[in-house]
């Protein structure tokens, strides 16, 4: 009996040890959007490695979820594939809040199709008709007799609000497209439904042989362009050019001024080695010139 | 007649009775330890009544908040611009946008088109299950089949998900060559899973209630097993069965792991079991992480939280009272 008492006296210790540790270093919480989940985790590695005092934690749960968290102090940086709403930028202020806004990388948002589709080019128009459900067979875009079947994300993701805005210009989704928890379970769908269709960032679909990413154009005048470069990989010029039609910025979001620690994360982030990271998991790395904003 | 007992009664009584407590202080004491016992006992009862009470207030507290900045009449239906500009009725659930949509009948039918099939479902095999562990199944079989019911209960939903999303979608898809290959059907099938063993327990149970003298009667009468399950057993204990489907229609309702993986999310008005629906409980777990508390979506997702627990607990109730009814009419 006493021994176990000493033996749970040990172990309580041990947890409260290991709790207290972390605080006495620098803590910084970073959520937010689930498309940059691998893009935090990676600068936070690296970041760590050669800033052992320093603990970084990366969650996803969706741009709107790492937000709220930002608002509501849970959090201290925010990822966010979307820019902040005037609405979040109020209730911060409500909280005492003055969030300060960081563009730390950009991503293209990619059309995709089954592999066996036949389709290789659609304007942002058609993709907007076909995903409010204006267009419900692939036959009227020049494809086969079949219905459309439309996947997209959850409503909390920065790219269900990024492709709502900018491509079905805030018009709302057709009530039977199919909501995934995630931009693989987009890919993971569209691989097994040769009718299907769906959208998200590039690094998703480039290396699935069961995907094809479609060009986008602009409207019927203009050329379709295709987010990726001959070698698979994602095309930076379109995207800094902006004449890929479907690409956007990387946001993390700070309440008030960094300070300290979590300030000279964010200058690493926006310097070569942070945009290095970025270039390396096939996000585009922001221009040299417009670096830091 | 435990060893001391027999003890006392031999004589070598005086010897132990002298060592303990007089009997009388002892009885005392006993009654004393029983009545605070009694009390920790009925506390505990009333606290599960308390916290029913106060998830009640609370959900419909902040469901009913819903109203004050949406219109009543948004929740079943609102208007939208369409692509020529002309404006049409539309009744969805998308939150999330310009002018967000908030109507609760595909979430409704959602729900429906899942519980409904999956009761059904699971009423065929788990009545069937249920009257063979309660009339037919020998002791060994019944020793076997019973625990292996229950270790059925207990397999995580979040594995029948992933089971149904990635194996049972495709051989429903194969099968039947549905649209959509996550469909109301295919989470159907896997919300049956988790309430196979709830029923079967059930009309078990319901079932061994049914007085031995009926049985017995109709044997007597010339009846034969089946006769006797079909024509005495069962309509003896037939609101216990009842009771049984209703409860687990509940848990139907109530189940959302499974949904959330397998129905696909589709947010539509329909009536067909193989098209994509979402349901109550998967729009409340995916979508109330990521609204800002206190938010229009926020309160809009209590009001839905409030109508499923209202539904729940309204079959609940129901299932209860018939089992009431039951244990009156078997007493008599």
């Amino acid at each position: 009996m006493r021994r176990t008492l000493s033996m749970g006296v040990i172990a309580l210790a041990a947890i409260a040890a290991a709790a207290i540790r972390p605080a006495a270093a620098d803590n910084i919480t970073v959520k937010g959007s689930d498309t940059m989940v691998i893009l935090g985790q990676r600068w936070a590695e690296e970041y760590m490695k050669s800033h052992p005092d320093v603990a970084i934690q990366v969650t996803g749960g969706g741009s709107g979820t790492g937000i709220a968290a930002l608002l509501n102090g849970t959090t201290k940086l925010a990822n966010s594939s979307r820019p902040i709403k005037p609405e979040e930028i109020e209730a911060a202020k409500k909280n005492g809040l003055d969030v300060v806004e960081f563009k730390t990388a950009m991503d293209a948002l990619a059309v995709v199709v089954n592999a066996a589709n036949p389709i290789e080019k659609l304007t942002i128009k058609q993709v907007g008709m076909i995903y409010t459900g204006y267009i419900n067979n692939w036959k009227a875009v020049g494809g086969p007799d079949k219905k459309i079947l439309r996947y997209t994300r959850e409503s909390n993701s920065g790219t269900y609000v990024f492709f709502k805005e900018h491509v079905l210009n805030n018009r709302d989704y057709a009530a039977d497209a199919q909501t995934m928890p995630g931009t693989s379970a987009v890919a993971e769908a569209v691989a097994k439904d040769p009718a299907g269709i769906g959208f998200g960032g590039v690094a998703y679909f480039a290396t699935n042989p069961k995907l094809k990413i479609v060009k986008i154009a602009k409207d019927e005048k203009s050329e379709a362009i295709t987010p990726l470069a001959g070698s698979g990989k994602l095309n930076f010029e379109v995207v800094w050019s902006r004449t890929y039609p479907i690409s956007r910025y990387l946001y993390v979001y700070s309440a008030g001024q960094p300070q300290g620690a979590v300030k000279e994360y964010l200058d690493w982030i926006l310097g070569p080695e942070g945009q290095a990271i970025v270039d390396k998991i096939e996000y585009v790395p922001m221009p040299a010139q417009r670096a830091g904003n | 007649m435990s060893v001391v007992e027999a003890r006392l009664q031999n004589g070598a009584a005086p010897a132990l009775r002298a060592k303990t407590e007089p009997a009388g202080r002892r009885r005392v004491r006993a009654r004393r330890i029983e009545r605070l016992i009694e009390l920790f006992l009925k506390l505990n009862g009333f606290i599960a009544i308390a916290a029913i009470a106060l998830i009640f207030v609370f959900l419909f507290k902040e469901g009913v908040q819903a109203f004050r900045s949406i219109p009543a009449a948004r929740f079943i239906q609102s208007t939208e611009l369409d692509f020529d500009d002309v404006p049409q009725t539309v009744r969805m659930w998308q939150p999330v946008g310009q002018n967000p949509k908030y109507s609760l009948i595909p979430l409704v039918l959602g729900s429906l088109l899942v519980a409904l099939p999956a009761t059904l479902i699971a009423s065929l095999f788990g009545v069937a299950c249920g009257i063979y562990l309660a009339e037919v199944a020998g002791r060994r079989a019944r020793e076997i089949i019973k625990p292996a019911i229950e270790l059925m209960a207990g397999v995580p939903s979040v594995v029948i998900g992933f089971f149904c999303l990635a194996t049972l979608a495709s051989l429903i898809q194969n099968a039947f060559h549905t649209t959509f290959r996550l469909n109301a059907f295919v989470g159907a099938v896997g919300v049956s899973f988790v309430i196979v063993p709830v029923i079967a327990t059930m009309v078990d149970d319901a079932l061994r209630a049914v007085p031995g003298f009926l049985r017995e009667g109709a044997h007597a009468l010339g009846a034969n097993r089946w006769e006797t399950i079909t024509r005495v057993v069962v309509p003896a204990g037939a609101s216990g069965l009842i009771a049984a489907i209703l409860l687990g229609m509940g848990r139907a309702l109530g189940e959302t792991m499974i949904v959330l993986m397998a129905t696909g999310n589709a947010a539509q008005v329909t009536v067909n079991p193989f098209d994509s629906v979402r349901t109550m409980t998967a729009t409340i777990a995916a979508e109330l992480g990521a609204v800002p508390q206190g938010g229009e979506q926020y309160r809009a997702l209590f009001l839905v939280g409030s109508l499923l627990f209202t539904l729940t607990f309204l079959i609940n109730l129901m299932s209860e009272i018939v089992v009431q009814r039951m244990r009156r009419r078997l007493i008599l």
